[in-house]
């Protein structure tokens, strides 16, 4: 007990010094999980919103699927990544394995369904009410599609950072495609898995206590977003 | 022929004539049940028309058929010889709970006349002049849906009169507005009335349907059962359902309707 007492008082210490290694860490994470997370949104918005306005054939299929892909495990997206781009692979001349690159296209395949299957919902919650408004005014459907994006601009923003909570809590596809290179592709998770295999506890729990903090910043923004939107937008 | 309404900055290219409405044979069925049963008319310029009756007469769904919201089971609708889809453009229509997008009141406008193509420029002086016309100009940087209801409906008016509509459908606009803004909001549609747009509005308020009406069409269960001036609607119905709605006995008429 004592030990853990130690380890959490010098995990405030490295906290309150910014220790050099940490915030190196720190930033890698964030790095990532901000450009992952970004292009997820990037392609899940608008393919979401397409789902939801669009009919095709086999499209409920497409929604199940969407779905069940939002509980995707981390280290199967991982080993997927890690086929593709690992010599080998069909992406092997690349040169991707073990390089931030591939932990960013790890977390965006991750983050993907999440803000694909959500804005799928959002939108189509919201075109049931400005359908016959919009076909009134003679809105084209690519036009609604955009119109409709941008109404959800709130809750999608929501979306996209639960998206970023997930990839930024992962460590299975990152330590995967990564390979949690010292300086290189070190990340939180990574290392906290790391350190506390080999026992050094204090920066562990140090990483442990950001990564506790980031998440519930995130969803302080997200409420603060959602309770704002309601009173401004209705 | 160049519209009546307006600064006619919208009409670049000349709106046709879209009025008689002609209806023929009209159906709409969903399952087994003819909501709209067989309904035919025909809708004259000029006069403010209201089509009148009971809930679940149908009153809505023919709004739609006739502005091309629904597709008909069977039937035929012209609007001044043209399909609907081809007149859609040049009406607008206004819905019993305004939907209004997540933005200020003007922007709100902004978005409809820039999906009728009026170029970025020319929006912020019909946008002010919308709202100018509803008596909404100091309101115009509000978020839209904090605005009363009746400031709501009003917005979703100003909306539909700078497209410069040659016809203006209203659904019930007042159902869920208090008496002054069911005044104001009735005084507007007088005004766009008066510079020569078709009023073609459902109601089931028979006060209503007095103050704004110069023709009634009578609907009930999806038939039409009249079709009048309004003065000789309301002082000699010739249907049996009509002069019951008119002296408020229908609702016993439709209960009985349903113990049968």
């Amino acid at each position: 007990m004592i030990e853990i007492g130690a380890a959490f008082s010098t995990a405030i210490e490295l906290m309150l010094h910014l220790d050099h290694d940490l915030g190196e860490i720190v930033l890698l994470s964030l790095t990532i999980s901000l450009v992952g997370t970004a292009a997820a949104a990037l392609c899940g918005l608008p393919l979401g919103a397409a789902a939801a306005l669009y009919r095709f054939p086999g499209r409920g299929a497409v929604l199940v699927m969407l779905n069940a892909m939002m509980g995707l495990p981390p280290v199967v997206v991982g080993l997927v990544i890690y086929l593709l781009v690992s010599r080998a692979g069909p992406l092997g001349s690349f040169g991707l394995l073990f390089t931030p690159t591939a932990m960013v296209v790890a977390q965006a395949v991750l983050v993907l369904p999440i803000v694909t299957a959500l804005t799928q919902q959002i939108v189509a919650d919201l075109a049931e009410e400005y359908d016959l408004q919009l076909r009134s005014l003679g809105t084209s459907r690519h036009r609604a599609m955009l119109t409709l994006l941008w109404d959800g601009r709130y809750q999608l923003f929501t979306v996209v950072l639960a998206g970023f909570g997930r990839a930024a809590a992962e460590v299975g596809a990152v330590i995967i495609v990564g390979g949690n290179i010292n300086h290189y592709t070190r990340v939180m998770t990574t290392t906290i898995a790391l350190e506390t295999s080999k026992g050094d506890i204090p920066l562990a729990l140090a990483l442990s206590m950001i990564l506790i903090t980031l998440s519930l910043g995130v969803n302080v923004v997200a409420l603060g977003v959602r309770g704002a939107a309601r009173r401004y937008y209705g | 022929m160049r519209p009546l309404t307006g600064t006619g900055a919208l009409s670049q290219e000349l709106a046709p004539q879209l009025l008689p409405l002609e209806v023929e044979d009209l159906e709409y069925r969903v399952g087994g049940n003819s909501l709209i049963d067989r309904v035919g008319f025909r809708i004259r310029a000029g006069q403010r028309t209201v089509i009148l009756g009971p809930n679940g007469a149908g009153k809505s769904l023919l709004l739609q058929l006739c502005h091309g919201l629904l597709q008909p089971t069977a039937g035929r609708i012209l609007w001044g010889g043209m399909a609907v889809a081809a007149a859609q453009r040049w009406q607008a229509m206004m819905f019993q709970r305004p939907v209004l997008l997540r933005r200020s009141a003007a922007a709100n406008i902004a978005y409809a006349l820039s999906v009728r193509g009026i170029r970025r420029a020319a929006r912020p002086a019909l946008v002010a002049a919308g709202l100018e016309r509803v008596g909404l100009a100091h309101l115009a940087a509000r978020p839209a849906r904090t605005l009363s209801g009746g400031e709501q409906q009003r917005l979703a008016l100003a909306r539909a009169w700078v497209l410069e509509p040659r016809v203006l459908l209203l659904d019930e606009p007042a159902a869920h507005l208090d008496p002054a803004a069911t005044y104001d909001l009735e005084r507007l549609i007088d005004a766009m009335h008066a510079v020569g747009t078709k009023i073609i509005m459902t109601t089931h308020d028979l006060g209503q349907a007095r103050r704004v009406a110069d023709e009634i069409l009578f609907f009930s269960r999806g038939r039409l059962l009249e079709h009048a001036p309004a003065a000789e609607f309301f002082a000699r119905p010739r249907s049996e359902e009509a002069a019951a709605f008119i002296e408020g006995r229908l609702f016993r008429g439709a209960e009985s309707a349903i113990s049968r």
